[in-house]
């Protein structure tokens, strides 16, 4: 599993960062980004659906 | 006060968001319009105002800069002397392209890791909050936490964020309250006091360009658009959006808080036993609770789905009926403390998502925390007033204390 983010679609809402700061960093803008290349471990799968199921801009995504 | 409207008659076609009934039963009335086939309200007064109530609705105004301007933010008798792109409190009030332009300078100082900083600091004054509220007989004392402890915590976190006198703390709320609740008043009434605001701010930005030091007025001051300084007109406009959009919305999001724990025995005891379903808890009362109701003016006349609008009417954009909407929010009108999706539009949709809401939720986040970790049990008990306007979030809150920790 992959997570990503939109950066056209987020505006820094911050809820992938408080949720799960393992897959997702902010930058000084507030704007989201993902860790490395975004690959999910297995036990963090939970979070990155949780990431998802939160953004108000629907700027995340997972590729499985 | 001298409101020059009186008693709404009708909600479909006379509606009134500043009378106080409509704060009182807001989640009533917006399920009825919900419900009914016509989820759109009008009405004559202000010049002219529309209200959306579905989710579906207030998102696709929230997205629509082309048809609806920023330039007006909050409904009132009036409008805005400072055109658009730029508006009277960037960047807030402006419209793209500038508004990204004066959106990216206030980001970095309100970005998630800036305002974790902050913590110890809005933690020790709210213990500081409850410590004065002083000896407290567990089942009989009745403390305000509107009064005694909400509306302290945002107006004193702002105030030393700016660099502007804490002990000014009063006036600052009568500035807020006059711009957010006085919205029905003559038009030269509200200038009155729109010029108290702007020449007490005058006054600060000039001891902070004598005085420069490390705080946001000086940083607006210090900083460039394509290498020139900001002009003083967008300096204070920026200070009267960060004063007036982070004290009331902020207080009454921890008031209203607390007001649901207070009716709600069960949500209080989970949060008390189990403090890490905050995370969840956090946006759930963000969702159910949400206080900021925002407003766009119409550019030109436009057909919205059947509504005649007219160039310069009012929209309300309710963020807060738009979270109770059961068409995009399972078991909507429930609080459900550890609610896993959720998606709610608390700061605004769009490109003018609150710039603090990094800061608003860790206040309220400290808040409730704080507040339930040295009263365990309470419960409201008397009368309760609400805010009227857009701000939506109890003003006297009278909670009898059952224990103490």
């Amino acid at each position: 599993m992959r997570v990503t983010v939109d950066s056209e679609k987020c505006q820094g809402h911050n809820r992938c960062f408080a949720l799960a700061p393992e897959l997702f960093d902010v930058d000084d803008y507030g704007t989201a980004v993902v860790i490395g290349d975004g690959s999910v471990p297995a036990e963090l799968e939970e979070k990155a659906r949780l990431a998802v199921a939160n953004c108000p801009e629907f700027a995340i995504g997972i590729e499985e | 006060m001298t409101d020059i409207y009186g008693p709404v008659t009708d909600w479909q076609d006379d509606f009134d968001h500043a009378v106080p009934e409509y704060n009182e039963r807001a989640h009533e009335i917006w399920a009825e319009f919900q419900a009914s086939g016509c989820p759109v309200a009008h009405s004559d007064r202000y010049g002219g105002l529309w209200a959306p109530f579905t989710h579906e609705l207030v998102h696709e105004i929230a997205y629509d800069t082309d048809h609806f301007t920023s330039q007006g933010v909050v409904v009132n008798t009036g409008r805005p002397l400072i055109e658009a792109p730029v508006g009277p409190a960037p960047p807030i009030t402006s419209d793209p392209p500038f508004h990204n332009i004066a959106r990216r300078l206030l980001l970095p100082p309100f970005s998630p890791k800036v305002i974790a900083a902050w913590e110890p600091e809005v933690r020790r004054l709210c213990r500081d909050l409850l410590d004065r509220m002083g000896e407290i007989t567990p089942g009989e004392s009745v403390v305000d936490a509107a009064i005694q402890y909400a509306q302290s915590i945002p107006v004193n976190v702002i105030a030393r964020m700016l660099g502007f006198p804490t002990e000014d703390e009063e006036l600052f709320r009568g500035f807020v309250h006059d711009v957010l609740e006085r919205i029905n008043e003559p038009v030269e009434v509200r200038m009155e006091f729109m010029q108290r605001l702007d020449d007490y701010l005058t006054a600060q930005i000039e001891e902070h360009r004598e005085n420069p030091r490390d705080d946001l007025t000086s940083y607006l001051l210090g900083v460039e658009i394509e290498g020139q300084k900001l002009s003083i007109e967008h300096v204070r406009g920026s200070i009267v959006l960060l004063l007036v959009a982070g004290i009331d919305t902020t207080w009454s999001a921890i008031g209203s808080s607390i007001w649901h724990l207070g009716t709600h025995p069960d949500d209080l005891r989970r949060l008390v036993d189990e403090p890490e379903v905050m995370l969840f808890a956090l946006e759930e009362f963000l969702r159910a609770y949400a206080p900021v109701t925002m407003a766009r003016l119409v550019k030109d006349d436009h057909d919205f789905h059947g509504c005649p609008m007219k160039a310069n009417d009012w929209v309300l954009l309710p963020f807060p009926a738009a979270n109770r909407d059961p068409a995009q929010f399972d078991r909507a009108t429930e609080f459900i403390i550890d609610r896993q999706e959720n998606r709610h539009g608390a700061f605004g949709l769009g490109i003018h998502r609150c710039l603090g809401s990094n800061l608003a939720r860790l206040e309220l986040k400290v808040a409730v925390e704080e507040f339930v970790a040295r009263f365990p049990s309470f419960a409201v008990d008397g009368d309760v007033t609400w805010s009227v306007g857009q701000i939506r979030g109890p003003r006297r809150l009278p909670v009898r204390v059952d224990s103490v920790a």
